[in-house]
Formats: structure tokens, sequence, C-alpha cells
């Protein structure tokens, strides 16, 4: 077996061009609109990416360009600087550590264990707040865009089945 | 052979180690960052250069995108109209009766109000400056609830100026660039305003915890507060001005009292800046350092309690007799008082809770 069947990946095709447009995306949704007097849901668009990153490979890169889209989401949304940052490599890494006993299920499977990720990321989030504004973040606030963001999840999952393939060192 | 047993397989643990390890190194510097953040500290040393920036770039980019999505809003607006007219012609007459009622009470009470003003000879607060502002993002997750407004330093806007919406308080300013300020939601976890319920004058702090409906806290008394009673601020800490609407109490889900916020009905597109910080502004500082005790002796008209004793005037050679003469008592200087006595105590600069 020759080494050109470990072809390494073009970062600008699975790395770049998915983080432009996970942060695209949160801007669009950051639009000052309201739709029959309710608010836009604002889904945390990086988690895909975040979550299909670590599951397509293990990556040297992949790490600092979470914290980069969680900095960015951190300084756009107003929040405190390092809170999505540390909450989406909470998520990379979690996936990371279980993507030996996942990678390859059903589809429906794959849902259930981004889901768990998101959760994952959701509740890092929330005790981040805690600790930095010493008081605990609404519940239902934290369930309304947790649900926003799990319906994503088709996205992630197009870009794991785009890319899997293209290293199979770590299949 | 399978590939697994391959030779080739041996690369895959350095790689997965080091991405170990880049995880690690980068997990590092965002706690580092969160550590080091100071958001709350209302500075605008603290908001950063970063901050500014971004708010700089993301203002036109958010401008550019809320184009078409406000004018689909406003067709839509449009088209509703007409499917909505008949009932909100009625609402409105309904409405318009109300008013008419209250206007006549409010007519009576600015005479009632304007005569005590005069009777007590009250100094009422002068109009304050405001800036019209396009709200170009909006960001409403449970960690961070803030908007841009496209009104920065250039239009006079500083940190901690309160922000209204055509109904009442939105929030405050937290962030300043040239063209661009920053304003955290009274909805946002890290908000926190003194408030008072209208009927009652009963105390409150409006804490946001990322809902749509902020909680109060801190309420004292006996059933201080009831369903539909109206919250306005206080005032108390003298950083926003007192009686701007704030929205009326609501028991919520939990049990704890809430309040349904007056901005939330009003279009979030446009808001109003007041250019106002804390009450020092309305003061004159120059005056107010100027301040001189009294002078306090005692029999001894040379010694003064306050400080060491006053020289003597040095008798001089009688002048000219001028055609009036000043007694040597009012010839004497006051002394000074310490600087420490005339020092003004400064208000709290802020309502964000600071982290402990």
């Amino acid at each position: 077996m020759s080494l050109s069947s470990a072809r390494p990946l073009d970062p600008w095709r699975w790395l770049v061009a998915p983080l432009l447009l996970a942060l695209i995306a949160s801007v669009l949704f950051a639009a000052p609109i309201r739709v029959f007097g309710l608010h836009l849901p604002e889904p945390v668009f990086a988690l895909a990416p975040a979550f299909a990153w670590a599951v397509i490979r293990p990556a040297v890169l992949a790490p600092f360009l979470v914290l980069l889209m969680g900095l960015a989401l951190d300084l756009f949304w107003g929040g405190p600087m390092g809170l999505w940052a540390l909450s989406l490599l909470v998520a990379y890494g979690a996936t990371l550590f279980s993507r030996s006993m996942m990678t390859g299920q059903s589809p429906v499977m794959m849902f259930v264990w981004y889901a768990v990720i998101c959760a994952l990321a959701m509740a890092t989030g929330y005790l981040v707040t805690m600790l930095d504004a010493l008081a605990a973040p609404s519940l239902l606030a934290v369930l309304w865009q947790y649900l926003a963001t799990i319906v994503l999840f088709p996205f992630a999952y197009r870009l794991i089945d785009r890319f899997e393939d293209a290293d199979v060192r770590f299949r | 052979m399978a590939f697994r047993e391959s030779p080739l397989g041996e690369l895959k643990v350095p790689l997965t180690w080091t991405a170990a390890v880049a995880l690690v190194v980068a997990a590092i510097l965002a706690v580092a960052l969160l550590l080091t953040d100071r958001r709350e500290a209302l500075r605008e040393q603290a908001y950063g250069t970063a901050r500014q920036t971004v708010d700089t770039v993301a203002a036109p980019v958010g401008q550019v995108v809320a184009a078409p999505v406000r004018a689909t809003g406003q067709g839509l607006a449009f088209v509703g109209g007409y499917f909505f007219a008949v009932s909100e012609n009625r609402r409105l007459r309904k409405e318009l009766e109300d008013m008419r009622q209250w206007r006549d009470v409010a007519i009576a009470l600015r005479d009632t109000n304007d005569r005590y003003k005069t009777l007590l000879g009250l100094k009422t607060d002068p109009p304050l400056p405001m800036v019209a502002a396009r709200v170009v993002s909006d960001s409403r997750g449970p960690f961070a609830n803030a908007r841009l407004a496209d009104a920065g330093r250039d239009k006079g806007v500083t940190i901690g100026n309160p922000v209204l919406s055509e109904r009442g308080l939105v929030g405050r300013v937290v962030g300043v660039s040239g063209g661009v300020s920053r304003v955290v939601l009274l909805t946002d976890i890290a908000s926190r305003t003194p408030v008072m319920i209208d009927r009652t004058n009963a105390r409150a702090i409006l804490a946001g915890d990322g809902g749509p409906n902020p909680k109060l806290d801190y309420l004292r008394g006996r059933d201080p507060v009831k369903s539909g009673d109206r919250v306005m601020t206080s005032g108390d800490g003298g950083v926003i001005p007192r009686g701007l609407p704030v929205g009326v109490a609501v028991k919520g889900v939990d049990g704890s009292w809430r309040v349904q916020l007056a901005s939330d009905s009003a279009p979030i597109d446009f808001v109003r800046i007041l250019l106002f910080k804390d009450f020092a502004q309305l003061a004159n500082e120059t005056e107010l350092r100027q301040t001189v005790m009294p002078p306090v002796t005692t029999e001894n008209q040379r010694e003064s309690i306050l400080g060491p004793a006053v020289p003597a005037p040095t008798p001089t050679p009688a002048p000219p007799r001028p055609a009036t003469t000043t007694p040597p008592a009012a010839r004497t200087p006051a002394p000074q008082a310490p600087a420490t006595a005339t020092s003004r105590p400064t208000p709290p600069a802020t309502t964000t809770a600071p982290p402990q």
C-alpha cells in the first residue's frame, strides 16, 4: 500500500471554509428583526464544525481554529472573552475523546452523540457564566438555544460525510 | 495485509497525541483570556481595542445584513395592516377613550404639581440631551444579550449612557468606538439596574438572567408588588435618571417576581441614547471644589482650632486717611479648611454586577 492512500486534507476546504460559513451564519442571525413579535433563535453555528472536525480526524490546527471561532463569537456577541472559546473546545475535546467509539455509527446515533456534545458545550457555558456573573442564567433561554443548535446536525453530518474518507488512517 | 496492521498505522498515535496537546494549549489560552476579561468593569480601557475593532467592523456589516430583512419586515407589516385594520381600529378607539380620561387627569396633576413646585421653590433637573441611533446587530443568547447601535464617540456617547426605545429602558452603553456603541440589555446576565415599583415606591434591583423577563431582586416590605404594577428606574446610585419606564411586574413560572419589559413591545430598529453618565454632570464641579469652611475661632482671636495659629496682621503705618475705614477683623484672612473636608463622595459608576 502506498502513502498516496493517506492523502492529506486541504485545510481550506475542511477547516477554513466551514469556519467562515459558521461565522457568516452567526452574523446573519444577529440581524435585529422579529417575526410576528418573536425574536429569531440564536443557534451556535460554530458547534457544527467543531463537532465535525473532531469526528473527521484529529488535527493540530483544528483546536486553534475552534479557539479562534469561539473568540470571534465572544467578540461579536459581546459576552465574556473566552466563554464560547472554552465551551467549543470542551465540545471538540469530548468528541475527540469519544470518536473511537462513535465513528461509523448510524446517522441516528450520530445525532444523539451530537446532541450530547451540544449539551456538554452549553453546560460549560452555563457554569462559566455562573462563575463570571455570580448568577444563574435562565434555563429556559439555555434550552431554547440548545434546541436551535441541535437542529443544525444535518450541516455537521454533511461535513463529516464529505471528508470522513479523505484520510483513511483515521477511519 | 490489513490496513491497520500496516506501518502507516503507526502515524496515528503521534498525530492524535499532538492534536491532544494542541487542544490543551488552546484550552489554556481560552481560560487565560476568560480570567483576564474585564468586560464588566465598564471602563474605556477595559473594553479593549479588539472589541472596539470588531464592533467597528460589525456595524456596517450588520447594516447591510439588516437592510433587506428590515425592508421585508416593513413590507409584511404593510400587508398585515390591511388584514388587521378593523380589529386595530377598534383597539385604538378603545385606547383613545381611555387616554382622553387620562389626559384630563394629567392636566389637573400638572397644574397641581406646578403649584407645589412654585410653593417649595423646587429646582427641577435640566432636560437631558440624547441621540438617536439605529440598531444594526442583536445578540440574544442566554449568556450575552447586547446590541450594536450606530452612534458612538463621534456623537458624544460615553460608557454608562442609558439607552431607551420609544416605550422604555433598553439597557446601558458598555463599549464605545468611533461610530458604534455596544448596548448591554436589561436581560443580560451581568445587568443590574436599580428600579422601584410605581404604586408602593418599593425599591428593587432588576437582575437579568438571559431570559426575556429579568428578575426583581432584593424586594423589601410586605407585599411590595403585585401583578401589573408599573416598574420604573429609581435613580438610586445616580447612574440612571429616575422615572424611566421599565415595564410591568409579572409573576414568573419559578415563583419569583419578574418584569415584562416595556421595550419588548416596541420595534427594535431604533433607540435613543441619553447622554447622561451620572448625577455629577448636573453639578458645577468647579463651584463644588471651591467650598470653604467658615472660620472657627477660639476666644483668642489669633488662634484657630482648625489649624495653626493665624499670624497676626503686621501693623502697617497708617495710610493717608481714606474717606471710609474697614474694621481690622474684616481684613483677617479666614483659615483654609483641610483638603479632605471639601472632597465630594463619588457615586458608584456601574450598575453591572462586578465579579467578586
